[in-house]
């Protein structure tokens, strides 16, 4: 396998998004066909916060799908006529190119084009102006445009994920951009915080907070800060999932006694049961259509994955092989189910066949500390923790295991993470 | 002020204790040190908290912790609860743990306690919250069945987050696997 590493920029220390903890990406594995794409330095990026051209050559590297090729001295925007003879004879396939403009209201335009160097056509182009605190926002969908233009699948570089940190006693979750960069702190606290899950539009956040010595769901609007309880009734509040609509959240609530499963408004109002045993029912995950519930129950003597209607109604399993298996995730089509195993004191990312009853899951890691998958909205990819190199670290995997992209924290432990949705 | 007499320092003499250590050390005397070796011995025995022996390191301070307030009413009362792996039956063991406390509760129904459950670090976040939850509520159960009423009671569960001890051995994973009392 090869392995190649990546190291983003120090450009990001002008930007007022700089990270407290800075990612390196490494990549390992490569797709089955890779496009060497050749984007040169977009003209007087130099002279804003970000490196844009770096940002869309790391983002499409990291899918596996594309090879940068090496352009240094080329001065080329999107206003250029590229001497397709002269790419191609550089075993080029494809070519972007651009510029970056301050504007007077203090906006920065970003332009770019992006051509078919084998067919010797243009195959579009966009332009932007943006708020100067949203530079890597602009790359990134530049990023998204070309893999969508070239690989005919919908691109995740322009989303969100949300995390976990611990270190020196203190608890942070984050945002950062998919690519792990640009993070920033949306809670801070002494106590911990768990199980964040983003709202399917993508601008609030649920997680549970020990602040109050016990657990408690909070909603917070990740851009304002403001944030609310959602459940906080007797004994622990934990595991909260949005319905797709948004409109309803699901969660682990023992205020009758146990762990099970409810259900409730969006500000936490209705409640109402939605499983009943003597048993730990846990980690409610919605079907991508809103009418499935797929959860954590140890009715059968282990923890194993059922699902069961939204409206409520019999009980299914899901997982038969192996005997501890937790922290369901469902990819955007419905069709995989991914999760973690315990095999031995090992405990393993799988996924496993939904639309083929009977079918054998798939192990796609080598690490053995895996948890908390999660699926990028596109349903290539998953992000997951893990451990390497006695570090907690976050991985993105492609659904067949074979391109790992490794976002490494040079600072704290970093766990539980979750993919947000598309259209920031 | 050189005491002699090992005793049992309740939370409430903190401050003779400080006034203890600090007029100790201001009435030693410093050893000729002609050869620069450095000054060993002090009369500290038993001036420590709990019976701390001589031969201690000068720099030893014992902690005092505060943040679990009101239990110095209890004085010598256990309570904390341990469990097997993946259970959360309360073992014969600490029958006169839950007893001690059903008494200390069903006597002044105005007292309050929250049943704190945990897990060692091994396994999914939530599922051992739920553990945890299983844990703090055996007790709770056990605790009324000795009188304790429930209202004076919440079961509570940390899950795997707040462990009493860092480790990654049986050791270490058998001190986390409890519930703990306390008392608000």
């Amino acid at each position: 396998m090869l392995t190649r590493r990546t190291l983003i920029a120090a450009g990001l220390a002008g930007s007022s998004l700089s990270a407290f903890a800075q990612f390196r990406v490494e990549i390992s594995g490569v797709g089955a066909t890779q496009v060497p794409i050749a984007i040169p330095r977009f003209r007087d990026e130099d002279k804003a916060a970000q490196q844009v051209s770096a940002i869309v050559r790391a983002d499409l590297e990291r899918s596996g799908f594309f090879r940068p090729v090496e352009v240094n001295g080329t001065a080329l925007d999107e206003t250029a006529k590229p001497a397709m003879g002269e790419w191609r004879a550089r075993s080029v396939d494809a070519l972007a190119a651009g510029s970056v403009q301050r504007l007077a209201d203090g906006r920065v335009d970003v332009r770019f084009k992006l051509w078919d160097v084998v067919k010797g056509s243009e195959l579009g182009g966009q332009a932007s102006a943006v708020d100067p605190a949203d530079l890597r926002l602009a790359a990134h969908r530049i990023a998204d445009y070309i893999y969508e233009k070239l690989t005919g699948d919908k691109g995740v570089f322009s989303t969100r994920i949300a995390y976990v940190t611990r270190g020196g006693g203190r608890y942070t979750l984050r945002v950062a951009d998919a690519d792990g960069e640009g993070g920033q702190v949306a809670l801070n606290s002494p106590e911990p915080i768990i199980s964040p899950a983003w709202s399917p539009d993508g601008r609030e956040l649920a997680y549970v907070s020990f602040e109050s010595q016990k657990a408690v769901i909070y909603a917070q609007d990740v851009m304002s800060g403001k944030r609310r309880p959602i459940a906080n009734f007797r004994g622990s509040n934990s595991a909260p999932a949005w319905s797709p609509d948004g409109g309803t959240i699901a969660a682990t609530l023992s205020r009758e006694g146990g762990s099970q499963l409810f259900l409730m408004d969006r500000n936490g109002g209705n409640v109402r049961r939605l499983t009943s045993s003597s048993a730990i029912d846990t980690e409610p995950c919605f079907s991508p259509d809103g009418r499935t519930i797929y959860f954590v129950s140890d009715r059968g003597g282990g923890p194993q994955v059922y699902r069961v209607a939204a409206g409520g109604g019999g009980v299914e399993r899901v997982t038969f092989a192996g005997s501890y298996n937790i922290s369901p995730a469902i990819s955007a089509d419905g069709r995989t189910l991914a999760y973690v195993t315990r095999q031995g004191n090992s405990f393993k990312l799988q996924t496993l066949d939904l639309s083929t009853p009977g079918s054998q899951p798939t192990s796609l890691t080598d690490t053995s500390d895996d948890e908390s998958p999660s699926f990028a909205p596109n349903g290539k990819l998953i992000i997951y923790a893990t451990r390497a190199g006695g570090r907690d670290v976050l991985m993105t995997t492609t659904l067949d295991g074979r391109i790992k992209a490794r976002l490494v924290s040079t600072t704290a432990d970093v766990r539980e993470p979750t993919w947000g949705p598309y259209g920031r | 002020m050189n005491t002699t007499s090992k005793t049992h320092l309740p939370k409430i003499a903190l401050a003779a204790f400080a006034a203890a250590v600090l007029a100790g050390c201001s009435s030693v005397p410093l050893d000729e040190n002609k050869g620069g070796a450095p000054v060993e011995s002090r009369n500290t025995t038993g001036s420590g908290a709990g019976g701390a022996s001589s031969g201690t390191a000068q720099s030893k301070v014992t902690p005092v912790d505060l943040s679990k307030t009101d239990n110095g009413a209890m004085g010598n009362l256990p309570r904390v609860v341990f469990f097997d792996f993946d259970s959360y039956v309360v073992k014969d063991e600490f029958r006169s743990t839950i007893e001690g406390n059903a008494k200390l509760l069903s006597a002044d129904r105005k007292k309050k306690v929250t049943i704190e459950g945990h897990t060692d670090e091994r396994g999914g976040r939530e599922y051992n919250l739920a553990l945890g939850q299983k844990r703090a509520e055996a007790v709770q159960k056990a605790l009324a069945l000795l009188g304790a009423g429930n209202e004076q009671m919440e079961s509570v569960s940390f899950g795997k987050e707040r462990p009493a001890v860092q480790g990654s051995d049986e050791a270490a994973w058998a001190k986390n696997r409890r519930a703990e009392l306390v008392y608000r």
